[in-house]
């Protein structure tokens, strides 16, 4: 502190708790929500305070409901989700690795045409050619099917792109060294490259599995069987119930539990994202 | 229950390998709808060992179009997809890809007679010489609920407005009850504009509204049409309507009591009687006196089924017996006490009246009355337009231009008249 | 590329970067090809009739005012995601940088919206500007404004905005937080010591400083207003009312996948791989000045 002004680190401190009243304010409505029957949201205005019904709410979610808009149990949307989000960053990690070391570690004919071919993949979201590559996963019957929800969204070049940032920093006496010793490029990869890389894996392992976990559009349009929904899409479609008649109270239950996986993993490793963060976009 | 009766299927499936047909059917019906038709579904399963047929949702009207789309080319078509009625002249126009259900009935079926279904439900799916293309499933029409409270609050009789006109009083006196609201609706391109053409028996496109041929106009910046919308826009600012959104989030306001009048679907009878703790009418939809002295009939909503092309020939038998158990009266008039959608057959509508339900439940023949009481003329035998959803997109936005006051209802449905022919145009160019 | 000792081998790097490259060809390059071809076509939903159209559809699109109009909500709507989500990330990481006490504590509370999915962000915030139970409207109804953003563009515009920038909030303050305390506290002591008070001190020397962040953090909230809010307003006002809020991403969704109108929707999507291009290459320029630097 360069100087002392009590005013000024009270506005300070005002400020911030104010900031985080904003941000909270949405998951406190939530979590009151989430714990009354459907009959406080006909009218008049949301509940400020506890209800009793947050164990019935959680035990129609988890178990199933018939009242929304779709017939499969959360518990089973949960597990999707989680399939999802784990395939999509372990895999986009591992064949990320591979494909970074490759490009950083070996001189092969080609290997300029596959570094442009992966890294521009980072330029186009999903969402910009999202038809025809709906109708590449259809023609491969991969509609409606895990393999469908994860192998086109893990063809992206962000991860490659920091593991060969990451590689290129390793000093070369490392692989002198690993010579010397008569180490081959597995041995090297294995003994030296991946201990050295655990951080960088693991803080990338949080913004995928994030991102993967969050994943919207995408499963929208490949699953049309149930089975497939994953928690974050199906939050659109449980407002869509027969009657007009919105069930905040059981959306809002799901809801949480589609945020508290993702909001824990980020709170367990804070510092750790934070740093993986900023780096993966130095 | 449910349970029983799929394990017979599967026990019926086992005991005869080689004869049952397996064939998949696609539809958007989901909650308490969707597990209704996966009971339709076993019952017929198990009322014969020839036929299994495979139930699956596929999300809403739109999703599980495109995704039969989607699968019809890549060659994984269902055989029966459930399809929403803007989207009749896409499947129409798509002739390789369906086959005609009067075909596939006279193909397959005995005694299979059209004129035993609703005249004013097949039109809007029969082709220019009045042949069935797909079979009815789920149907509604546009009618009235009020809020007897309410009514009674305001000195009001028992019955719903029955012109437009009477809305300007009736709404009022709501008003001036201490409501905010006199009345909102759901599905305004729908009722406002589609049904109301229908109703005062004006076209809503050129071309018999767009059955004749794939030219087509729109026309439903004529003077019924802008006069309705204005007026409407009037009310909006008095505060006698007040939008609620495009599809039925008016629901919501009309079970709280918020407003006291509510156009919707005849199908949003069970969510009224389950969610409201007053008593309710239903009456039929109004008309302008001004206008027309005998109102015509409402068009319907909803969806068909439709038969899709590509499969083995074995599996068409295997539909048609699928749509026979569909239309047998029975079944029909549980769908139709149990949805609120309109039974299909004329038998069904007999049954459900021997039965005493709308004797029990009144209100529930308001809509079939509306259907039936006058004969469809062009203009109220249904739509037939291309790119039909985006015209519903376009005409949403221009309506919700008037309520904002952005526009007049002049120039908002001639600019939406203007964008929709550009679709018509797109639509016509796509499929010549 | 320095040159870095590598080694020798004729097979492995082939099978190292193969998963990779197949997955990238097969579901990025061969779209992104068929997205290009598309957009020359004129299609009926099924695709038996094909006409090979030129820029036909292009032509369409941009001689279109409703395609102009959604270029501008695009615009708009970009524009203040960014502003208001940066200018109150920066507010608040300025705050939470000097707090001594408990300066972890205020960061653990502000980032944990990054997790949350945008539309998780979104039915939170229509629950809570829901005209008929919300709390915002009923205490906006109490100072007799009435709140209804189902038929008012304005208030539409102003719930997408609020949602979007909610989730975005965070990942803009974890990067302000990050630039501020790269700034060696010399410079601002020396500040201090001839006589700068803190506001000016921030604008004069600690801004400055910051704004490669901030332009860096320009380009993701913009690429993020463009695409990612796709959730944000498909659960809430699916481009309305009239068309306020449709965006360009929206409308390709629209277009493509309710309305089925491929041609369009595919030379929709070429459009957009040429804005985000653009910005790549934007970013790249910046992200090449900073290594020289």
């Amino acid at each position: 502190m360069v100087e002392n002004r009590p005013w000024l680190t009270l506005t300070r401190h005002i400020l911030l708790w104010l900031g985080i009243a904003v941000i909270s304010l949405p998951i406190w409505v939530a979590l009151v929500a989430a714990t009354h029957p459907t009959s406080a949201f006909v009218s008049g205005i949301l509940p400020l305070w506890f209800g009793d019904q947050a164990v019935t709410n959680l035990v129609a979610v988890l178990s199933n409901d018939g009242g929304l808009g779709v017939s499969v149990s959360a518990t089973r949307m949960l597990w999707n989700s989680f399939v999802m989000a784990m395939v999509i960053a372990v895999g986009k990690i591992v064949i990320s690795m591979m494909s970074a070391y490759a490009i950083v570690y070996f001189r092969f004919p080609g290997r300029q045409l596959c570094f442009w071919l992966i890294f521009i993949t980072l330029m186009l979201p999903v969402e910009v050619r999202i038809l025809p590559t709906y109708e590449v996963v259809a023609n491969l019957g991969l509609l409606n099917s895990y393999a469908g929800l994860t192998i086109p969204l893990i063809a992206s070049a962000t991860a490659t792109f920091l593991f060969r940032q990451f590689f290129m920093s390793v000093p070369d006496s490392l692989l002198e060294a690993a010579r010397i010793d008569g180490a081959g490029p597995i041995r090297f990869f294995k003994d030296i490259l991946l201990p050295l890389s655990a951080n960088n894996i693991a803080a990338l392992f949080v913004i995928l599995f994030i991102y993967g976990w969050n994943q919207y559009l995408w499963p929208l349009l490949i699953t049309t069987d149930e089975q497939y929904y994953t928690i974050v899409m199906a939050i659109k479609r449980l407002m869509t119930s027969d009657n007009g008649l919105i069930p905040w109270n059981l959306i809002m239950t799901t809801t949480i539990l589609a945020m508290l996986p993702p909001v824990i993993v980020v709170l367990a490793m804070q510092k750790l994202f934070v740093k993986g963060l900023i780096e993966q976009e130095k | 229950m449910k349970k029983t009766l799929l394990a017979l299927s599967v026990a019926a499936g086992i005991g005869q390998v080689q004869a049952a047909t397996e064939i998949e059917f696609w539809h958007a019906m989901g909650g308490a709808l969707g597990e209704k038709v996966d009971a339709m579904v076993a019952d017929f399963n198990a009322s014969q060992d020839d036929v299994v047929v495979n139930a699956s949702y596929r999300g809403n009207y739109s999703e599980t179009m495109t995704g039969a789309i989607a699968a019809f080319r890549s060659g994984e078509q269902p055989d029966i997809v459930q399809v929403y009625e803007v989207g009749t002249a896409t499947m129409m126009a798509a002739e390789g890809a369906i086959y005609p259900v009067y075909q596939l009935m006279e193909e397959y079926s005995n005694g299979f007679d059209q004129s035993a279904y609703l005249s004013t439900v097949t039109g809007y799916y029969a082709d220019e010489n009045g042949n069935m293309l797909s079979m009815p499933f789920n149907s509604s029409t546009p009618v009235l609920y009020y809020n007897k409270a309410a009514f009674d609050a305001a000195g009001l009789p028992d019955r719903g407005p029955k012109t437009w006109e009477e809305m300007n009083t009736f709404g009022q006196a709501i008003l001036d009850a201490g409501y905010d609201c006199g009345f909102t609706t759901a599905w305004q391109s729908w009722i406002h504009l589609e049904n109301l053409s229908a109703r005062h028996n004006v076209p809503f496109a050129t071309n018999d509204n767009g059955f004749a041929g794939l030219d087509t106009e729109v026309e439903f910046n004529g003077d019924v049409q802008i006069a309705h919308i204005d007026q409407m826009a009037q009310w909006h600012d008095s505060g006698i309507f007040s939008y609620s959104g495009r599809t039925s989030e008016g629901s919501s306001r009309f079970y709280s009591g918020e407003c006291a009048m509510y156009t919707e679907s005849s199908a949003g009878y069970a969510g009224v009687r389950a969610n409201t703790d007053f008593e309710f009418g239903v009456s039929q939809l109004p008309y302008w006196e001004s206008q027309i002295d005998q109102p015509q009939n409402t068009i319907i909503g909803g969806a068909t089924l439709w038969t899709l092309r590509g499969q083995d020939d074995d599996h068409y038998p295997a539909v048609a017996r699928f749509f026979e158990y569909l239309s047998q009266p029975d079944v029909q008039a549980d769908w139709h006490q149990f949805s609120g959608y309109l039974p299909i057959t004329y038998a069904a509508v007999e049954l459900t009246k021997e039965q005493g339900f709308y004797a029990n439940n009144p209100g529930t023949d308001v809509a079939i009355n509306q259907m039936t009481s006058v004969a469809p003329t062009a203009n109220s035998r249904g739509l037939r337009l291309g790119n039909f959803p985006q015209i519903r997109g376009i005409i949403d936005e221009a309506l919700e231009s008037v309520w904002n006051g952005d526009a007049s209802a002049e120039r908002a449905l001639n600019r939406a008249a203007r964008r929709s022919n550009e679709q018509l145009r797109r639509f016509e160019r796509a499929n010549r | 590329m320095h040159d870095k000792s590598v080694f020798q081998h004729r097979l492995l790097p082939y099978v190292l970067v193969a998963p990779q490259l197949i997955i990238t060809l097969v579901f990025f390059i061969w779209p992104a090809g068929q997205a290009l071809y598309q957009s020359f076509l004129v299609e009926d939903a099924f695709g038996f009739s094909t006409e090979f159209v030129w820029f036909e559809n292009f032509i369409y699109l941009l001689s279109d005012p409703e395609y102009w109009t959604s270029i501008r909500v695009t615009a708009v709507f970009s524009f203040w995601v960014a502003f208001v989500g940066m200018a109150l990330a920066l507010l608040l990481a300025a705050m939470a940088d000097k707090v001594i006490r408990g300066s972890r504590f205020y960061q653990t509370l502000l980032i944990w919206p990054y997790a949350v999915a945008p539309v998780v962000a979104a039915v939170l915030w229509l629950m809570l500007f829901s005209p008929s139970i919300g709390l915002l409207p009923f205490w906006l109804s109490k100072v007799g404004y009435q709140w209804n953003h189902l038929a008012n563009s304005v208030e539409a515009n102003i719930l997408v905005i609020i949602a979007s920038v909610w989730k975005q909030f965070s990942y803009n303050f974890i990067f302000f937080i990050a630039g501020l305390q790269a700034i060696p506290r010399s410079l601002i002591e020396a500040a201090a010591i001839d006589g700068a008070r803190p506001f000016r001190r921030f604008w004069q020397i600690v801004f400055p400083l910051l704004s490669p962040t901030a332009f860096f953090l320009l380009v993701v909230n913009v690429v993020y207003a463009f695409f990612e809010t796709f959730a944000v307003i498909h659960a809430t006002t699916q481009g309305g009312p009239g068309n306020s809020t449709k965006t360009l991403v929206y409308k390709v969704f629209e277009d493509g996948f309710i309305g089925l109108d491929l041609g369009s929707s595919s030379a929709q999507s070429v459009l957009l791989m040429v804005i985000v291009i653009t910005l790549t290459v934007v970013q790249f320029r910046y992200v090449e000045k900073k290594v020289q630097y």
